[in-house]
Parts: C-alpha cells; structure tokens; sequence
C-alpha cells in the first residue's frame, strides 16, 4: 500500500510540472459546457423570412405581422421577385419565402379565399420542417381570427400540448447530458492512455516493471490522479450547468455523482486498453481522439436522437458507453427519476469495465512475457 | 531542391504504418457511417396512446396515426401512470390521451379537450412531436365531422426547396467533407512538422540551404494531393452510395475545397510553430478541432445559437465552408452567390499562412 | 566546391563576436580563425557557450554585435551563402530514420544543388569506402549507432563543403566506434575539408590540430593540444582541462 502510495504521488509530481496540460484539462470542460452549453441547439429562430406581395391587403398585413411578431422570424427588406427571392436564396440570404397569389386582394375581397405558397430552404430538412410548421400554423391561426364566427365548425377539437421536463423547451437541457459525457471520455481515456504509452516510449515502463511491485498497481497509480482530475472536472461542469445554464438537477445528486464515476472509472478503463495496444503516444491520441470522440459525438445520443438511426446502427450504439452515461444522466438530472429507472444503465457500464480492465492487463501481461 | 524534398515526403508518408491507412479508410468509414448516424429530423416518433373509448372513432385515428410517416412505432397504455412508465423507460416520446366520449362528442358536435404530453428533454423534438400530432388529429376530427360543408378559405402550401423529399443524408454528406479536409489537410502537416520537431531532423534541414517556404511547401503539397485523394474518395462514395453530386459542378467543388485547404493547413502551420512536442500541438488541435465542429452549423444550426456566440462563429472557417459545400450540392449556388463566403476563406487563407510564415523561424 | 579561399588563407574568421539573450550574455566577445584542411576542437563544460558560438557561425542566430566570415561568407549579413558552403551533423542523428540510405544520400544531396548523376556516383563510392554497400537499401532506423554516426558524416561532407561542423558527433558511441570515426574525419582533412568539433570526450581533443577552451561565454585559451599540455606541465588534455577548471 505504501509504494502503491509512492507511485500515486510520482504520477501527480509528473501532472502537476506541465502546467500547459494542466491548465487545458481544468480550463478545457469549462469552456466547452459554457460554449456548447449555450450554443448547441436546434431551436428554430432569427429565420430569415421574405414577403412577396403584390399589393398590400388586410389579411396579408395581418398574417406578416404575426409570423414577425413570433419569436422565430426575421424580415428582409427587399422589394424582391419571386425569381430575385430564389436568387437571395440560393446565396443564404433568406430561408423562408412567403409567396401571395397574384391575385390574392382580389380573391380575398370576392369569394374570401386565396392562395399562399410557403418556400422554405430544404437543406437543412429539419429546420426546412419546423419552419413550414410554425408557420403554416401561424397562416392558419390569423386566418381563423379573420373569419366570421359563424363560419366556425361547430363541435370543435381543442388539444392541449404538455412538453414534459421541459416546457420551455431549452436546449442545453438536452444537451448538456452529451457534453458532460464527451468531456469525460475524452479527458479520461485520453490522459491515461497518454501517460502509459509516454512511459512505454521513453523506456522508464520497463524499470518500474522490474521493481517489486505489482504492474496492476503500477497501471492503477496511474490512473489515481486522472481520476481525481476528472472528479474535479465533473464538480465544475455540474455547478457551471445548474448556476450557469440553468439545468436543475431534479434527481438525486448522490446518485448523480455515483453514475458518474463509474461512467468516469469505465473511461479510463478505456484508456487503460488503448495505452496496451499502442506504442506511440501520437498512435494513442489519434486513436482516442477518433476512435472515441467522433462515437461519442454521434453514436451516443448526444446531438443526434438514436431513434433516428437505422436496426444496425442503433445495436452499436449500446456498445458506446457514452450512451448508456447520457441516457442516465438525462433520467436523473432532467426527468428526476429514481434510481430504479437507471438500473439498465448503471448494469450496462459495469461489465464494459470489467472487460475493458481485464482485456487490458491481459494485453498487459502477456507483453511481459 | 523541391523535387527532392518532394520525394522525401511522399516516401515517408507511404512508408508510414498508421498514415495511408487513416487516409483512406477513415474518410471511408466516415462517409459510410456518418450520414445513417447524423440526422436531426424529427421522425420515427414512438406514440403512447392511452385510449379510454376503444370506439370505431379511436380506432380510426390510431390507425391513421400509425400510418403517418412520423410515426413509426404505436404503444398501448392502460392508463395515463402507465404511459408515463414508458416515457421513463425511453420506449415512447409522446402521450395522447383519448377522451371516453370522444366518438360521441366528434357525432354530436360537442367542443372536447384532447390532452398530449411530449417528452422535452430535447426541446424541438418534443414540440415538433407535438405540432405534428395535434394537425393529425385536427385534421382526422375535421374529416370525421365533413358534412361537404366547406367554408371557403385561404389555401397554404408548404414546400421545401432543393431537397422536396427533404433526405438528410442530402444535408450531412456535403458537411462530412468540411471534417475529413480539416482532420487531413490541417491537422496531419502540422503533426509532420512538429515531429520533425521533436526528432532534430529540422535543425539538420535548418543549416542547409533549403529555404523555409520550400521545406514547408514541399509538405504542403504533399497533403494537398492527399486531400485530392480524399476528396475524391468522398466524391465517388457519396456519387454511388448515396446517389449525391455536387448540383454546381465538379469544377468549382474541386476550386473551393482547395481554398479551403490552404486555409486549414495555414492554419495547422500556425499551430506547429507554437508547439514544441506532438503531444502539445495534438492537445491544441482536439481543443480547436471540437469548438470549430460544433460551432460551424455543421450538426446543429448557427442561426439557432444565440447572438453572442454566433459572433463567436463569424471567426470560424469552417463554418464558412460548411455553408459553402451544402450551397454547392444542395442548391447548386454559382460563384456570384457565394462571393461573400469565398471572399471571407480566401481572407483567412492570408491571415493564416501570412500569421505561419511570420511565427516560423528558421533561425531562432 | 567554393575556391575563393587559398591555401593559408583563414576560413573561419571570428571578431569579438558576442551573443546576449536579454541581459544574459551567451557567448562574450570571442575572437579566433581557423585556417583551411584544419581540425579545430571546440570544448568546453555544458553552458559554455559552445553550441549558441555553432549556431551563429552556422547561420542559425544572428550575433548582438561582433564581426564574423566562414567560407568567405559574412555570417551576420549573408547566412544563407554560409549554409551553401557547408556541412553539419549534430549529436542527434541527422539522418531521416525512416527513409534508407541511399535516400537520404539523395535528400541531402539534391538539397545542395548537386545533380543526380554525381549523387549517384557520390554514393556509391562514400558507401564503398564505408564497406557499407550492402545496407544501400536499408532503413536507417534499423542499423546501429555507431554506423549511423558514419553514414550521417558521409551525408554531412558528400557536397564536398569548405567546412563542416560536428556538435558532439561521438555523443553515446563505443570507443571503438569513436575511433573508426575519427578515421573519417582525418580523411575528410586531409580532402582539404576543414573540420570544426566539438566534443565532450578529451582523449578526443588530443586528435585535434588546434583546440579552444570556452568557459563562461569567452575564450579561456587557443592552442594546439602540445602546446597546452606543456604550458600547464600535465600529461592529458583531462589535466588541462581539470587545471582549467580550477581557476
């Protein structure tokens, strides 16, 4: 135990000399969750919208005022045609173009109908859906106030909408869950496999090898002082999400804590099988840098809903532990569930542990040998 | 004397056991796996219906929800508790709750109140899910009660341009070439410098008469045919796999991923000459390399991030060029649509190579 | 290959010649020549000064103030004509590792200038004299030390320069090793190649034409090995330098 000690306090003298590592993995979570935090969202808003009208009435002035007075739409000024209107779409100058028959006063004076044509930028086909969506249902709402009560179906069908966790629908609550688990993993396999390939590299692995000490504990002295780097990490992303962005923990924080550092202790398990299998540091980072980030960044739920994704994509995805981490994060700090609810989770990340630890000092074994 | 540094670097890199190999399996991978993988629409929505009537009326609309292209996956619950068991169990992402009398309201004409309950942890998701489940149901009641009786009206129709089967993988293959140029062309040169660096071959070519722009320029080159070999490996991929071409033409496809080229790899340059080992210039770079993807708009929108950290992306290239490919697949914009984007790129192009050659010092 | 300078001529000519890193002074006002098809030992104690001297007479670092010319070059104002005439190897292996031998004889050579031809014939006949033929196509990283020491000295002088510099070449090498290549280097002399060095080890020194003894940024003495060896009344050039170090 006292060596076990001796080697703990090695690793931290080796951390706490490269001040510019230091500084980029205590500075480098709180960048990111206050940026992403902030920034990562899908909310449809500022939308670029243009009128096309050829003369003015009022239910065409209407329907303009109330898109604009909605939290999602911007005007552009511009006397534009339709063809002009094509063209400042094609140069992202507008996304949203909203197209008033050519006879439209007429018809609306005559037989009260008429037409509108809504063109909205489908390149991005989310935000193209969302943005017909609002507003054809904001068309459709300021027509209705139009209209003659007596006009007016009788017998109508109101639905009232509960957006469960999250009425106002924010997105860090969303995304948060995902950044916390993307920093984690990184900073967690990254660091330790670094460590221990740099230690291969320069040699110095095998004298610690030949000293009396067991290489498991070698291996988990370690990853001691990335585990307490990453403790630290954790308590300033979850002060920075519930004082900062505003994301409550509605559930159990013990809990919450919990889930972490086994989510925390299977990356650097993680680490721990990377550093086995390479021999340069640079071979380590690449393979930690791509290998990990980019599932973490989309194979886990983070940015994209896994719903979305095909029968054989979703059954990698359980094999990403970043998805079991966000998804148990989301229950107990968004939806505040029990810990019964996260069961699956918790029993989903220990196994991935266990084989990643033992495949790793199998590895490691057999490389003494 | 470019020939020969030439030479020197195409063997190396062949010669390398891990760098051909991230070459070309890695956008391979990318491009395969990607745009399956990317997609933010709001669709395979799994419904809980809680239907207290089981009427003919409840029936029809399940069966007319079920059919919609938004749902892909119909629960039946017990109760409202029982359909919140699936909320919690992520099996389901909205409730609807039907009414007891609703077949007998929607025939005798009488006002009711539906009750929906989405689950929001991702906000959009939710009230999408919402919008669309609330026009189903609209519209299911209103044909229900048609008597012909058809008030006149004003008639909205809703389309999306450039991509009317509104395909995702149409707005994701195009972003994916902006990631597989930076990781290629910015980040491998740099890397090859610094471990020049670290080995001391660099202070060998330092007293020899090999000019700095030469030796940097040989390496250059290197990973811009590299990054042709990438690009075109994406090209064909996305050609047959996913039947996607560039709408404005391979010309100007090949002409502005090559400005975007010499921006990245100016700015990897930049980032090798303040790193003295692999290790720091790789930190840097990850560092970097995470802020400029999520912020590009390459996953999720800018114009949905607030102001001040859209001000933030206005100084991120690779926002520019995410825009600019998905303007040159999508909508097929030519040259005189993309005059800001281009003008912006080729003004980081000189800000970076010009900010490389000033901190690169042969002598020190 | 430059034949401006004749045969007395000095080739290295160095004036007062002064380095200061902020208020720090490297090296402090150094004058001394060496002549040409010389061996000229350069040697001092870590932080002597000697590598910031190397660095600015081969072009890498400007001087603060101080006059000096190699190969004819003036190294303040023309560094580039200065890297043309001459041939360097550093005590970290100089060679690319991961290219083969006759690579890196290509790389080097095309780099000064020389034409394929002549590389090829250089080549063959520096490995030749090496009785190195057969590793022609061998990865430098997979040959020992001491052989990569040859090849990179052979790579160092196969542009034919006017002189070349050698930090701490034998740096981590077998006595015998270090023997063989002292070989060399009194072959390249004696091609009128004229040869700078310096070195840690002072039964090296002893093989010197002329040495000089840094310390503290300046020049303690400048003389052949017997001279000092006999104004100091010692047998080794480890005494003169240990009497050196006393004072």
């Amino acid at each position: 135990m006292k060596q076990f000690l001796v080697f703990v306090r090695k690793e931290f003298l080796h951390i706490s000399r490269d001040v510019r590592t230091i500084l980029i993995l205590l500075l480098m979570p709180i960048v990111q969750i206050v940026l992403f935090g902030f920034a990562l969202t899908n909310e449809v808003q500022d939308v670029k919208v243009l009128f096309i009208s050829n003369e003015s009435n009022e239910t065409a002035a209407l329907i303009n005022h109330r898109i604009l007075s909605s939290p999602y739409f911007i005007p552009v000024e511009s006397q534009a045609s339709a063809t002009e209107a094509e063209n400042l779409m094609k140069s992202n100058q507008v996304s949203l173009i909203v197209n008033y028959s050519r006879n439209f006063n007429e018809t609306m004076v005559k037989e009260g109908a008429g037409q509108i044509e809504l063109i909205a930028d489908g390149s991005d086909p989310n935000m193209a859906s969302a943005i017909l969506s609002y507003s054809s249902a904001i068309i459709a709402a300021s027509i209705k106030e139009r209209m003659p009560a007596s006009l007016e179906n009788m017998g109508k069908v109101s639905l009232s909408t509960e957006l469960l966790y999250n009425p106002q629908m924010k997105s860090s609550y969303n995304f948060v869950p995902g950044v916390m688990g993307l920093i984690l993993m990184i900073i967690c396999a990254m660091m330790t496999s670094i460590s221990i390939v740099r230690e291969k590299e320069t040699g110095t692995m095998e004298i610690l090898l030949v000293s009396p000490i067991r290489p498991m504990f070698i291996i988990l002295s370690k990853s001691v002082p990335y585990f307490i780097l990453s403790v630290i990490n954790l308590a300033t992303i979850l002060l920075l999400s519930v004082y900062v962005l505003k994301v409550p923990v509605t559930g159990s924080l013990f809990w919450l804590v919990m889930v972490s550092f086994i989510f925390i202790f299977v990356s650097l398990t993680l680490g721990l099988l990377i550093s086995s299998i390479t021999h340069t540091q640079v071979a380590a980072m690449l393979i930690s840098g791509l290998a990990l980030m980019m599932p973490a960044m989309l194979l886990s739920g983070m940015i994209f809903p896994i719903s979305n994704m095909p029968e054989l994509l979703q059954v990698f995805t359980k094999f990403v532990p970043a998805t079991w981490y966000i998804l148990a994060v989301k229950k107990l700090m968004i939806q505040g569930l029990p810990l019964i609810s996260e069961v699956t989770e918790i029993a989903a990340m220990c196994p991935m542990a266990a084989v990643f630890l033992s495949l790793s000092l199998k590895q490691f074994k057999y490389r003494l040998e | 004397m470019l020939r020969y540094l030439l030479e020197k670097e195409f063997k190396q890199f062949v010669r390398n056991k891990f760098l051909p190999k991230l070459v070309l399996f890695y956008p391979l991978l990318m491009m395969v796996l990607m745009p399956w993988a990317a997609n933010l629409e709001v669709k395979n929505l799994r419904i809980s219906i809680v239907d207290k009537e089981h009427s003919a009326a409840s029936n029809a609309l399940i069966n007319k929800i079920s059919g919609s292209s938004y749902f892909s996956n119909t629960l039946y619950a017990q109760s409202y508790l029982d359909a919140m068991s699936h909320i919690e169990s992520q099996k389901s992402d909205i409730i609807l709750e039907l009414p007891l009398d609703f077949e007998k309201n929607l025939v005798n004409r009488v006002d009711q109140e539906i009750f929906i309950a989405a689950n929001a942890v991702d906000g959009v998701r939710g009230s999408m899910a919402g919008t669309y489940l609330t026009s189903i149901v609209k519209e299911f009641s209103q044909e229900y009660m048609d008597t012909g009786l058809k008030a006149p009206g004003i008639e909205i129709i809703s389309l999306s341009k450039y991509n009317p089967a509104m395909d995702y993988k149409l707005f994701m293959v195009p972003a994916l070439i902006v990631l597989l140029l930076t990781i290629v062309v910015g980040f491998l040169p740099a890397l090859n410098i610094v471990a020049e660096k670290e080995s001391g071959t660099i202070e060998q070519i330092n007293v020899t008469p090999v000019g700095k722009y030469t030796f940097i320029g040989a390496k250059l080159i290197l990973y811009w045919a590299v990054g042709f070999v990438v690009l075109t490996t994406t090209l064909l991929l996305s050609k047959y796999f996913y039947g996607i071409e560039p709408l404005s033409g391979y010309a100007r496809f090949y002409l502005l991923s090559y400005l975007f080229m010499v921006v990245v790899s100016g700015l990897g340059l930049v980032i090798s000459n303040y790193s003295a080992t692999m290790q720091q210039a790789m930190f840097v770079m990850f560092f970097f390399a995470l802020i400029m993807i999520l912020m590009s708009g390459l996953f999720t929108p800018v114009a949905s991030m607030p102001v001040w950290s859209q001000t933030i992306t206005a100084a991120n290239p690779l926002k520019y060029f995410t825009d600019v490919m998905r303007m040159l697949f999508i909508k097929g914009s030519n040259l005189g649509q993309l005059v800001k984007e281009i003008t912006i790129l080729a003004g980081f192009a000189i800000f970076f190579n010009f900010w490389a050659v000033l901190s690169y010092h042969k002598s020190s | 290959m430059n034949s401006k300078e004749s045969q007395n001529r000095n080739i290295i000519e160095v004036e007062s010649l002064t380095k200061k890193f902020g208020s720090f002074t490297a090296v402090n006002s150094i004058s001394f020549n060496v002549k040409k098809g010389e061996i000229f030992g350069f040697l001092g104690a870590n932080g002597a000064g000697k590598t910031t001297a190397i660095k600015m007479l081969c072009g890498l670092l400007k001087p603060t103030s101080g006059q000096g010319t190699v190969a004819g070059y003036n190294i303040a104002t023309s560094p580039e004509m200065v890297k043309r005439n001459i041939g360097y190897m550093s005590q970290r292996f100089s060679l690319y590792q991961d290219l083969k031998v006759w690579e890196n004889f290509r790389l080097f050579g095309g780099i000064y200038g020389m034409k394929s031809r002549d590389i090829e014939s250089v080549t063959a006949k520096m490995l030749k004299d090496l009785g190195f033929e057969k590793e022609r196509n061998t990865v430098v990283e997979s040959l020992p030390a001491g052989w990569k020491q040859k090849l990179a000295f052979s790579v160092a002088i196969m542009h034919n320069p006017a002189i070349v510099f050698l930090d701490e070449p034998t740096g981590g090498v077998a006595p015998e090793a270090r023997r063989q290549f002292w070989e060399l280097i009194y072959l390249a002399s004696q091609k009128g190649i004229t040869v700078f060095v310096t070195t840690h080890y002072m039964d090296e020194a002893e093989y010197c034409n002329r040495v000089t003894i840094m310390k503290d940024g300046a020049i303690e003495v400048i003389d052949t090995p017997q001279n000092l060896k006999s104004n100091y009344g010692v047998n080794s050039m480890d005494e003169v330098f240990y009497e050196l170090a006393k004072v």
